[in-house]
């Protein structure tokens, strides 16, 4: 009977589902769907004991299977028919396999994310592998190489939003540096009852379909959010200040281990304990900004990887990040995982307890930030250094969308032509262009530069082009850090272990994240994948630079498949390694890769429907030119 | 043919040679296809209306349905009334093609066919198309065009909305037409310059984001000879009145 309520094969009628769910128990129904981590009260993971021998082989089916989340029936896209996928618990060192079976009409695939393996199990279809035909079984088989918390997703078209996702925590081969009692997996997600595929069809035709948060005539009446002067120098360029989120609660409903906020997912502890919680952000669309009302959030690792402890009262999760906090509850009392949605439309949440049936306050939302002048890349004030008013001969003029000369504020009208091109020391001609030559390489570990934005706008597909791009690691992000919360910083992020000693990069490239809002076009360098299907070529072993700088105004969680990531973030030789990087509005940020696997590897932004509109790109890594026998 | 064979095999030994790594294109998998290179259509009726207080109590309607990706469209556009209460109406027609030539803008050509009719005669005719479509500073949507008929008459088109949000989905949408002609064309009611403005005001009520009914009013006023010609054909020149319909999308 049990069975029957829960993995229904025919969709039951509201009416007989609220029956049987009075007569069974929702929770009993829901408990059944779920892996031991995600239950609705849950006392934890049993990590393995020292020595014992963790499973190395797993059986992963991929499937549609009928669910509930928040008491409402859905079809989702299951891995042994839950939403998350089971936990994948391994010890660095191991050879896995991964048997993954294909039980849809259409293809499907794995990725592992953060994991370093060989290119062609990387699970990229088209890129790394054919990708897993229906009624297939693909077997995926891999070395560990590395410890901390992942997970692994499809990489097949929107099966992410479908609910093809789930944990991954790789023990390490010796002890592990972070003591703690006891530990929980908390996945966040975002969920959607509409085909993924309707959405984005909604999003093209209407990018701000799902924005139920505008700035209305009625707010302007109410003296709420932006004043007239604000909203009309957002009108005069075009953009939505209140552009946060492209898919939102209008139709999600934010989930934390499948469960839905009013399920009220329940981690058990004992007062007194160091508590280990694995957040990991497996949302298609949504970042999320986690506290726990009462406790302090001691982060001891980010993307997998150990961090010097810092301790917050917040940190946001980027799509596909994931962070390692310890807790240590003392009172025996209920607390409340927050996790809002960055654009305050809704939250996920849970309750860590010290036993069953208790729960916290659910703290109120936020109310939703609106985009600043600084996310266009406009603060003057701010920016030292810049002196716009003795630079002779700036020329805005050919830069569309922005009319400088009308900016409240921002006096253009006497800078006779300045012409970025002939800057001394600054060549902007074309991309993965030479940033070098400006000061000679700034050693690994500064921050970069503020740099007024180049020449090239990048085309149609680029709505906007901020007039300077700078570090903005030191800012917690937008909505946060302004109400006494210390919130976690990319410069609070100190690997635990000294980075490898890394001489100067020998080579720069420069990305430039684009887009334009008006069309929901997303692309990189103002071209989507399938106008520059051409891969960025890199050696291996090679020491490069690459500067992501987002001339939009949107944040990008952008994820480079098979080598780590050093933020350069200030901190050298104790970079943090990260596989996924929040790049914010009108920022430049820069990473430091040295790629030690060939193979075409996959850039993309981790927004499931930027990167489903071609914000994506092909990074080969090659052997280096001299052990090449055709040349 | 000997010359073949080694090739082929010496191909073969760089590709063995080359390793377990071969580049992207060798391997012979079809490139990673995306959404942005589907294409997709799109139909709005922003005006589908009844004004039972104008003379002839007209059904109104101003729509594009549009197909294809980003940068190339293939664009219908049609606008017209229909007259309820006796028989007569005009319709345009536009084919289109149109190009994303800026990030707001879109530069449309193609060919325009109007009929008009009354209960003594149906006319015909066709205009060769070039026009903008797209958000000017301000959220201004633009609509400007430029025609040349069959029979080289040249004249100007302008249609400009503008949505308001009162609340979430409560918007409030003025609209502009106007139309302005080089030269006189009787048969058509056209006088040269300034032919015609239309404003109107409409407040919708988003029940979903595809599916708003409204309320509104408009005003049109003719000009200068056009209004003469209107005169004489004993219709008003200046029209006011209430209007309800229902905007829709797909
Ligand atoms: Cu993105």
């Amino acid at each position: 009977m049990k069975k029957k309520l829960t993995l229904e094969t025919a969709p039951l009628s509201r009416r007989t589902f609220l029956h049987q769910a009075a007569a069974f128990g929702l929770l009993a129904g829901i408990k059944h769907l779920l892996p031991a981590y995600a239950r609705p009260l849950t006392g934890g993971l049993t990590p393995p004991v020292a020595g014992s021998r963790p499973p190395t082989v797993y059986e992963l089916t991929i499937a549609e299977t009928g669910l509930r989340f928040g008491g409402r029936h859905a079809r989702a896209t299951t891995i042994n028919g839950t939403v998350p996928g089971p936990l994948l618990r391994f010890r660095e060192g191991e050879e896995v396999v991964l048997k993954v079976t294909n039980r849809l009409k259409e293809d499907t695939s794995i990725h592992w994310h953060g994991l370093l393996v060989p290119f062609n199990m990387d699970g990229v279809p088209g890129v790394s592998f054919p990708g897993i035909r229906p009624g297939e079984t693909f077997t995926y088989r891999f070395a560990l190489r590395q410890s901390g918390t992942y997970w692994y997703h499809s990489h097949s078209g929107l099966q992410e939003q479908t609910g093809v996702y789930g944990p991954i925590i790789v023990d390490p081969a010796g002890d592990d540096p972070v003591a703690y009692d006891r530990e929980h997996v908390v996945v966040l997600s975002d969920w959607t009852f509409e085909d993924p595929h309707r959405v984005l069809r909604k999003l093209r035709k209407m990018p701000g379909y799902y924005n139920f948060q505008r700035q209305t005539l009625l707010g302007l009446l109410r003296g709420e959010d932006l004043s007239l002067r604000d909203r009309l120098r957002w009108g005069r360029m075009r953009m939505d200040a209140t552009d946060l989120a492209d898919v939102t609660g209008a139709t999600y409903t934010y989930l934390m281990n499948g469960l839905a906020p009013e399920d009220n997912w329940t981690a058990l502890f004992r007062p007194g304990e160091r508590v280990r919680l694995r957040f990991i952000n497996a949302g298609a669309g949504s970042f999320f900004d986690v506290r726990i009302p009462g406790l302090p959030l001691t982060i001891v690792q980010a993307d997998g990887q150990n961090v010097q402890p810092v301790t917050v009262d917040e940190f946001r999760i980027g799509i596909a990040e994931t962070y390692d906090v310890i807790v240590e509850p003392r009172e025996d009392r209920a607390y409340t995982i927050f996790a809002e949605s960055m654009d305050r439309s809704g939250y996920a949440r849970g309750t860590l307890a010290p036993r069953e049936g208790l729960q916290a306050p659910v703290p109120e939302q936020r109310r939703r930030p609106a985009r600043s002048m600084a996310d266009m890349g406009m603060d003057h004030g701010n920016m030292q250094g810049m002196d716009h008013g003795n630079m002779p001969g700036m020329d805005h003029g050919n830069m569309p969308g922005m009319d400088h000369g009308n900016m409240p504020g921002m006096d253009h009208g006497n800078m006779p032509g300045m012409d970025h091109g002939n800057m001394p020391g600054m060549d902007h001609e074309g991309h993965g262009m030479q940033m070098g030559a400006m000061a000679g390489l700034a050693p690994p570990g500064t921050l970069p530069p503020a740099v007024p934005h180049g020449e090239d706008t990048h085309g149609p597909g680029n709505a906007a082009v901020p007039m300077m791009t700078r570090s903005r690691l030191h800012e917690p992000g937008i909505g946060l850090g302004n109400d006494g919360r210390r919130v976690l910083v990319y410069t609070d992020l100190k690997s635990m272990e000294p980075t490898i000693d890394m001489p100067p990069p020998t080579r720069e490239i420069e990305l430039h994240l684009t887009g334009n809002m008006e069309r929901y076009m997303w692309s990189i360098d103002g071209k989507a994948y399938s106008e520059a299907p051409e891969p960025i070529r890199i050696e291996k072993g090679e020491r490069v630079r690459i500067t992501f700088v987002n001339d939009t105004m949107m944040e990008h969680p952008m994820h480079l498949h098979g080598m780590w990531m050093m933020l350069e973030n200030g901190h050298f030789p104790h970079l943090p390694r990260k596989h996924t990087l929040i790049v914010k509005p009108a920022e430049r940020l820069s990473v430091l890769v040295v790629p030690d696997e060939t193979g075409p590897w996959v850039f993309h932004c981790h927004i499931l429907y930027h990167m489903d509109m071609g914000m994506f790109r092909v990074v080969e890594v090659t052997e280096p030119a001299t052990a090449e026998v055709s040349q | 043919m000997l010359n073949t064979i080694r090739l082929l095999a010496l191909t073969g030994v760089l590709l063995l040679a080359a390793g377990p790594f071969r580049p992207v294109e060798a391997q012979n998998l079809p490139r990673p296809r995306f959404e942005n290179e589907n294409i997709y259509g799109f139909v709005l009726f922003d005006v589908f209306e009844a004004a039972p207080g104008l003379e002839g109590s007209p059904l109104a309607w101003d729509m594009f349905a549009s197909i294809g990706k980003e940068y190339d469209r293939f664009w219908i556009k049609s606008d017209g009334d229909l007259s309820t209460s006796q028989r007569g109406g005009e319709m345009e027609f536009q084919a289109l093609y149109s190009r994303l030539i800026a990030p707001y803008w879109e530069l449309q050509a193609g060919a325009r066919f109007d009929v008009a009719y009354s209960s003594e005669q149906t006319r015909r005719r066709g205009h060769l198309v070039v026009g903008l479509e797209g958000l000017a500073p301000y959220w201004f949507e633009l609509e400007p065009a430029l025609f040349i008929s069959q029979d080289g008459d040249v004249s100007a088109g302008l249609t400009g909305s503008y949505d308001l949000f009162v609340t979430q989905r409560l918007i409030l949408q003025p609209r502009l037409d106007a139309v302005a002609a080089v030269q006189e064309v009787e048969t058509w009611g056209v006088g040269k310059g300034l032919n015609s403005v239309g404003l109107s005001l409409r407040l919708r009520y988003e029940l979903a984001r595809e599916f708003a009914p409204y309320l509104g009013v408009s005003w049109s006023r003719l000009f200068g000879r056009t209004g003469d010609l209107a005169r004489a054909e004993g219709e008003d020149t200046r029209t006011v009145g209430l209007v309800f319909g229902l905007r829709w999308w797909h």
